[in-house]
């Protein structure tokens, strides 16, 4: 680099802007030695000005961003989410055949010790019902997806309130929400989902993901609480105090905003134990009752169970799936937090 | 009639089962309309928490605040919360020593600077960010139709604490506090914000109380100085006063120990003795007599009172520098 040969042509574009500019110009009052001085310079000023015109602001969540996609393993998290939410989308494309049919072709052979295995319709064969499992498989994605998501954002949502509460009020507001996340943080996560489903009179989907939810507002409550009483502290806050801003858009705009950060990425970690929780519900049979829906931890806790010795398929790919997905988010999820936490900035 | 009077104003902070610690004690000052006036002194001498205190910004529970702050005729510290709030940023502004964490960084600079004129003066957001744009515009913020749109974390530092001060102006207040707003600034950016200030102050005639311990700073801006020790004044007097004849024992030790730049080489910087840690409270004496070089009997008496001077200042001390002894 430090050859002296080639060093001057790093002022080369410099100089090729000149001529040009010097040639155009027309004949000023200004002494001529003058005049190209300021025309170079204000050349170099374009030339400077352009290249840091388009990028404009930088803003914390393009910054972030930007630090996520150099992280392989949060890439790597991201690649496994994307091709879940497409799958989970176009389910009813990608899928073969209806999830809940029984095909004739498949119900001929089937007894209890013989699964009809891999044909050129069927690639992943039949399930003990003698439907396609492949497009079980596929349907089982949309069935994670949207008890996962709707079980975090529903936790997010009640936790977000506690916690914006008891941060926001302090006192005694605060000590009665935060000992009751206390009471629920010492019980066990499943063991607290397991009875609460067992609370209701008929389980449903409905159930399994309240049940999730609420195990885990908590987490939040407690994590955005913290955030926001180190935001009620901070000189931002003051200053906003100090020019008259009410105290609710304080809280609303000065404090909850600036406390979120945490909570939003412990809501990708959540997604994952959520599905992992949802899972655990069904395979104890404690989901959905309806066998004709096509869910992962369903077919992970019933078929695979029941049939392992004759299909372990059956057992494996569900299992395989749960695991997979949890790992993407879990990935995801721990990327985004290293990207946001300015602590672990490289 | 003063657009500030602050009359025997403490502060005590009172924590269970500990020795409640008198912060700010019986200090009074009165600010003009259009003056400035300096609260000059070390780091824990009550600069801060007066501020506070007159702004009503103190935590609610662990503190007691007597006196009255007199502002436009009424007291402040005896106003319903929701009267001081909207006194607050409209009649009286505040900036902060640190412009970085001051700002809230989620939220761009535009819309902090209109957040305060919807807020004050009730205009919609988009009147506000125009309004704000010649704001920014007037504190010397080059390009500020685009620093609207920016986040704290992308403008330097002078720039943000230029930004403060818009806000901090945005409402033409009548009394701007000033706490050490040029502390966290690079020595070249100071002299820009003090400028800046001083020329804000002589358009708007807006009156200011600045925070500091930058003796520099008070040199350059303010009318008056009040010397704050241990929560107490123990000198006030007009600016020229101040620099050319200090009376008080730890004045006059303060502006000994600004280095110059024609002392003779070699030379010993000067420095007062012990460190504030040395401090006797007040009820027993004077607080500063452990580290004072004219302590005489009298200090430890009990507290010398604040007596007027010739030149129309106030002085406490038993055993003043004597009026001849100028700074070298």
């Amino acid at each position: 680099m430090s050859d002296p040969i080639t060093r001057p042509t790093v002022g080369a574009p410099r100089e090729s802007v000149d001529p040009s500019a010097v040639t155009e110009k027309p004949e000023g009052t200004l002494p001529r030695g003058l005049d190209r001085l300021g025309e170079r310079k204000r050349a170099r000023l374009e030339q400077l000005a352009q290249a840091t015109a388009d990028k404009g602001g930088v803003s914390l969540v393009r910054d972030a961003f930007r630090r996520l996609r150099r992280n392989p393993t949060a890439m790597v998290g991201a690649a496994i989410v994307a091709l879940f939410v497409l799958v989970a989308i176009f389910a009813p494309l990608l899928a073969p055949h209806d999830p809940a049919q029984r095909f004739d072709e498949l119900t001929r052979n089937l007894t209890v010790d013989n699964i009809p295995g891999a044909s050129s319709e069927f690639p992943l064969g039949s399930d003990p019902l003698g439907r396609d499992f492949l497009s079980r498989m596929i349907h089982g994605s949309r069935q994670t997806l949207f008890v996962g998501v709707l079980a975090t954002l529903i936790g997010l949502a009640l936790g977000v309130l506690v916690g914006a509460l008891a941060g926001a009020f302090g006192g005694w507001v605060d000590n009665i929400l935060m000992r009751f996340t206390d009471v629920m943080l010492a019980l066990p996560a499943l063991l607290l989902a397991i009875s609460l489903v067992a609370l209701a009179s008929r389980s449903s989907q409905w159930t399994v993901i309240l049940a999730v939810a609420i195990v885990n507002v908590p987490i939040f409550a407690r994590l955005l609480r913290g955030s926001m009483l180190a935001q009620r502290e901070s000189d931002h806050v003051l200053a906003a105090r100090a020019l008259g801003v009410k105290r609710g858009a304080i809280v609303l705009r000065h404090m909850l905003p600036n406390a979120m950060t945490a909570v939003i990425v412990q809501a990708t970690l959540t997604l994952s134990t959520a599905i992992l929780e949802a899972a655990s519900l069904s395979f104890l049979g404690l989901g959905d009752p309806d066998i004709n829906r096509a869910e992962w931890g369903l077919m992970l806790g019933v078929d695979g169970q029941r049939y392992f010795e004759v299909r372990p398929e059956l057992a494996y790919f569900p299992a395989a799936a749960i695991i997979v997905v949890a790992l993407g988010f879990t990935l995801l999820g721990e990327g985004m937090r290293e990207a946001i936490d300015p602590k672990s900035r490289r | 009639m003063s657009l500030l009077d602050v009359r025997d104003l403490s502060v005590v902070f009172q924590r269970k089962g500990e020795r409640p610690f008198t912060a700010v004690d019986e200090v009074s000052f009165s600010v003009e309309p259009g003056q400035t006036v300096g609260l000059v002194g070390e780091s824990g001498c009550g600069k801060s928490v007066t501020s506070l205190a007159i702004m009503g910004l103190l935590p609610k529970r662990g503190n007691k605040v007597t006196g009255e702050v007199n502002f436009d005729g009424a007291d402040l510290l005896k106003l319903r919360p929701e009267d001081l709030r909207d006194r607050r940023g409209r009649d009286i502004g505040m900036i902060f020593q640190d412009p970085l964490s001051s700002l809230n960084p989620v939220i761009p600079i535009g819309t902090q600077v209109a957040e305060v004129l919807e807020r004050h003066r009730g205009m919609d957001r988009k009147v506000a960010l125009k309004e704000a744009r010649e704001l920014l515009d007037a504190v010397g913020i080059p390009d500020p139709t685009r620093r609207l749109k920016e986040y704290p974390h992308q403008i330097s530092g002078g720039m943000r604490q230029r930004a403060l001060i818009a806000i901090a102006l945005a409402c033409k207040p009548r009394l701007l506090i000033a706490d050490e707003p040029t502390t966290a600034l690079d020595v070249t950016i100071q002299a820009q914000i003090l400028t800046l200030l001083k020329q804000l102050v002589d358009e708007t005639g807006t009156a200011l109380i600045m925070i500091t311990h930058d003796l520099g700073v008070v040199a350059g801006l303010c009318d008056t100085v009040n010397v704050l020790y241990g929560g107490k004044i123990v000198e006030r007097a007009a600016r020229h006063d101040l620099f050319a004849r200090p009376r008080h024992p730890y004045t006059h030790g303060l502006l000994n120990s600004v280095p110059r730049l024609d002392s003779p080489r070699g030379e010993r910087l000067h420095a007062i003795r012990g460190s504030v840690a040395d401090n006797i409270p007040w009820a027993e004496g004077c607080a500063f007599a452990p580290r004072c070089d004219n302590v005489v009997d009298a200090c430890l008496d009990g507290p010398p009172p604040l007596e007027p001077t010739a030149n129309g200042g106030d002085l406490r001390c038993n055993n003043p520098v004597s009026e001849e002894v100028a700074v070298p």
